[in-house]
């Protein structure tokens, strides 16, 4: 029996062994690159649509770098942050990936960053996960993020509603997680600073179908209302709310105004028109590097979406911050990856809505639009860009020690009643 | 269904273990140990402790303790459902409530834990998720059956949406993020090798204290109840306390795997106690089999091995079809899944060499 499970042992040794050198062999024309998103669960549409982003950004490139191979190795999580790590932690120490790209949500970003601390030599970039402390809070040196995030999305929407429109006083309808904490965080502090007031937070549970309570509590003295919802969420509260009487006008978040809200048919559809929002992007921008992203998905995507979506966009823009650098540094990715590191901290990544840099934390500085619901000639809505704001940063224009001394975004942060 | 009633998918009762004389010495005791060890106990064990001296810290940490911790889990269901007759779907629930309770004592990237010693947190952590357990089970053994199963579901529901949107105790949707493991005597807990062979020692200990407690006389009591609660009550048994005392058994089990997997992610989250993770449990403890208790542990490898590894052999965007294919597979073609293909295969072995021996009789 013992020497049985010595021979057994032997042969596994030796197996280890082949396999270790032809990994050696390999690794001088194949760049392994991770891509990890969520192909289950409440996100898989999501998901897929972000593998097709970042499968877009190596396609243009005909999957070569620098003369090296590019292989992708895909893994699914669903969202869910233990699921994330496993699903990495596979890519990393099973199929030695160098580098990762991923994962797309929240808290998925913040353990993945967490494990990318044991992992120093690997390097890891974002998917299309977006939570604030991912980079602000405890970041690891080898995690970078190449898209904005939720409080970053919202800038410049705040002086909008208040020059623009002339909302003086809102009430705000928000779902109750760190991601809308996040983006009313990018409202309210320039909102509060040019001297506007939120009266009224009304935070509800994330997929709720009811909000006739929330409704009956809002304050009637409020210009507009700031609703910060999913699309489909924000249809149910639309409606309900139009059944109740209301008649504020709406502000909206990235991820309200999308085409299930466009395509709403109530009887107050016609004053959708006019409902600005704000993100790190915009379907009608007319930009040529987005119009040319836009053909590009098309042209190779035939089961895609009509317009890519905000995760193939984020995860094109994470992949192609990974490619370019690896082309920076002619694919050399010796002596742990520093050097391909350094690179990627000075890259300034042409994404197709404009040029990204990173901060001091390996975070995205890049562009925010602000949009408007108009009508086209045929009467159907769309999202008009009508304002670009360039370089928004993290801190959302703060010093370092002011951000500090407000923090991250709650339910209480900020606060203008 | 009634097809399968016949040949019953219930373990049998285990005998009572017969009172000890009083002049029976270590001799004799280690005697009747050595009698019931079969070869393929110590080949399992031995299997088990050099595991990872040949596996990658990849197989040691996410393959083999990560299915050892499940593995304890799935026992506490097994225990309770196999011998029990009672099939919990809260037990990941149980597990949760450990591992919430740990983050909030000991110290996570969070400012809601108290940041106490690890093992005041670990101590706290299992009595509350005991007491929760013995809760439970005190709801839910007045029902029977596809009753039982619909109130732990909901139980273990309602903990779901309390800690998702609960913020000042649970933390909502983020949960506990970089929960700390703790340092012991210079090691670090949670490395590889050292947390394997940590979850390898407490799901030895799972294995063979349900083992021991089915041939106590309340384990004996417990195995009638399931099998006939009416004449056990008529014997004199309180069926509802031997109920409820299993309940608290199978919670503790639970709460030392929920600590193990929070000491294994790092972090624990409304997802961790999700409906996937409560159902999950239960496919792992059908998967390996309620016949006996390496059941669980059985299918919690085949369970880590398919969540792993699925996903390279087919089309990346369906490996979901693989997993699902393969439990219907094992719980189609055999009653009480990997074990009950064991047992029957074991049985036609036995049947043939007595057929053989039989025939070789008769030529002579």
């Amino acid at each position: 029996m013992r020497s049985l499970l010595r021979q057994c042992m032997r042969g596994l040794a030796v197996a280890a062994m082949v396999v270790a050198v032809a990994g050696t062999a390999n690794a001088q024309q194949v760049v392994k690159i991770g891509l990890l998103a969520t192909l289950e669960g409440p996100f898989a549409a999501g998901g897929q649509d972000g593998m097709r982003g970042a499968e877009l950004a190596v396609k243009q490139r005909n999957g070569m770098v620098a003369g090296k191979k590019i292989e992708i190795i895909k893994a699914s999580s669903d969202a869910k942050p233990d699921v994330a790590v496993n699903a990495t932690r596979k890519l990393v120490e099973q199929d030695k990936v160098d580098i990762m790209v991923g994962p797309l949500s929240g808290s998925e970003g913040i353990a993945v960053k967490n494990y990318s601390k044991s992992q120093p030599n690997i390097t890891f970039i974002n998917g299309s996960s977006g939570a604030q402390a991912t980079t602000l809070q405890d970041p690891s040196p080898n995690f970078f993020r190449f898209n904005t995030e939720g409080a970053q999305w919202m800038v410049g929407l705040g002086e909008y509603a208040f020059k623009d429109k002339g909302y003086k006083k809102m009430a705000l309808i928000a779902e109750d997680y760190a991601f809308p904490y996040s983006q009313v965080q990018g409202f309210m502090t320039e909102y509060c600073k040019l001297g506007g007031r939120v009266t009224h937070k009304a935070w509800v549970p994330l997929g709720g179908k009811d909000y006739s309570s929330v409704i009956a509590k809002l304050p009637g003295d409020v210009d507009a209302l700031l609703v910060v919802l999913g699309g489909a969420d924000a249809v149910n509260f639309l409606t309900q709310y139009e059944q109740a009487g209301g008649n504020k006008p709406m502000v909206g978040g990235s991820i309200t105004v999308d085409q299930t809200v466009l395509d709403f048919k109530g009887k107050r559809r016609e004053s959708l028109l006019g409902t600005p929002a704000a993100g790190p992007k915009a379907d009608h921008y007319e930009g040529a590097e987005w119009k040319k992203f836009v053909a590009d998905y098309k042209a190779n995507f035939k089961d895609g979406f009509p317009i890519p979506s905000l995760f193939a966009f984020v995860y094109y823009v994470n992949m192609k911050a990974a490619l370019d650098g690896l082309e920076a540094v002619n694919g050399d990715l010796s002596g742990g990856q520093a050097k391909y590191r350094e690179a990627l901290k000075n890259l300034k990544l042409q994404t197709p809505t404009g040029v990204v840099t990173l901060d001091e934390n390996r975070q995205a500085i890049g562009t925010t639009f602000v949009t408007e619901v108009a009508k086209a000639a045929d009467g159907s809505f769309y999202n008009k860009v009508v304002k670009v704001i360039p370089n928004v940063n993290q801190r959302l224009g703060m010093s370092k020690a002011d951000f500090e001394k407000v923090g991250l975004g709650s339910r209480d942060v900020p606060n203008c009643p | 269904m009634n097809a399968g009633a016949g040949r019953t998918a219930w373990p049998r009762t285990a005998a009572p273990r017969p009172s000890p004389a009083p002049a029976e010495t270590s001799a004799h005791w280690l005697r009747r140990l050595g009698g019931r060890v079969r070869p393929r106990h110590v080949l399992v064990l031995l299997v088990a402790l050099a595991y990872p001296l040949v596996a990658t810290p990849f197989f040691t940490f996410q393959v083999g303790a990560q299915a050892l911790a499940l593995g304890l889990i799935a026992l506490s269901l097994t225990f309770l459902a196999g011998y029990g007759g009672m099939v919990s779907l809260a037990q990941m629930t149980v597990a949760g409530i450990a591992g919430y309770m740990y983050a909030i004592f000991a110290t996570s990237g969070t400012d809601i834990s108290l940041g106490w010693p690890w093992w005041l947190a670990v101590l706290l952590a299992l009595a509350i998720a005991t007491v929760c357990g013995i809760f439970i089970g005190w709801f839910s053994v007045r029902t029977e059956g596809i009753y039982t199963i619909m109130i732990t579901l909901a139980i273990g529901v309602a903990f779901f949406y309390l800690v998702q949107q609960n913020y000042s105790l649970f933390n909502g949707f983020q949960g506990f993020q970089s929960v700390k493991s703790p340092r012991v005597l210079g090691v670090e807990v949670r490395d590889p090798v050292p947390f394997y062979y940590l979850a390898l020692f407490w799901a030895l200990a799972g294995y063979f204290g349900v083992q021991y407690l089915l041939r106590t006389p309340f384990g004996v009591a417990l195995q009638g109840i399931r099998d006939n609660p009416r004449r056990m009550a008529a014997l004199g048994f309180h069926v509802t306390a031997h109920r409820v005392a299993a309940y608290a058994v199978a919670g503790l089990i639970a709460a030392v795997g929920g600590i193990l997997l929070v000491w294994y992610n790092g972090l624990v989250s409304p997802g961790s106690v999700g409906t996937s993770w409560l159902i999950n449990i239960l496919v792992i403890a059908v998967l390996g089999g309620m016949r006996h208790p390496i059941g669980p542990f059985i299918g919690a490898v085949i369970f880590v091995l398919l969540q792993n590894f699925a996903v390279d052999l087919v089309d990346r965007e369906r490996f979901n079809l693989l997993i699902g294919g393969v439990f219907l597979v094992i719980v189609l073609f055999s009653s009480d899944g990997v074990l009950g293909w064991w047992a029957a295969g074991s049985a036609r072995l036995r049947a043939r060499s007595a057929q053989g021996r039989l025939g070789r009789r008769v030529e002579a």
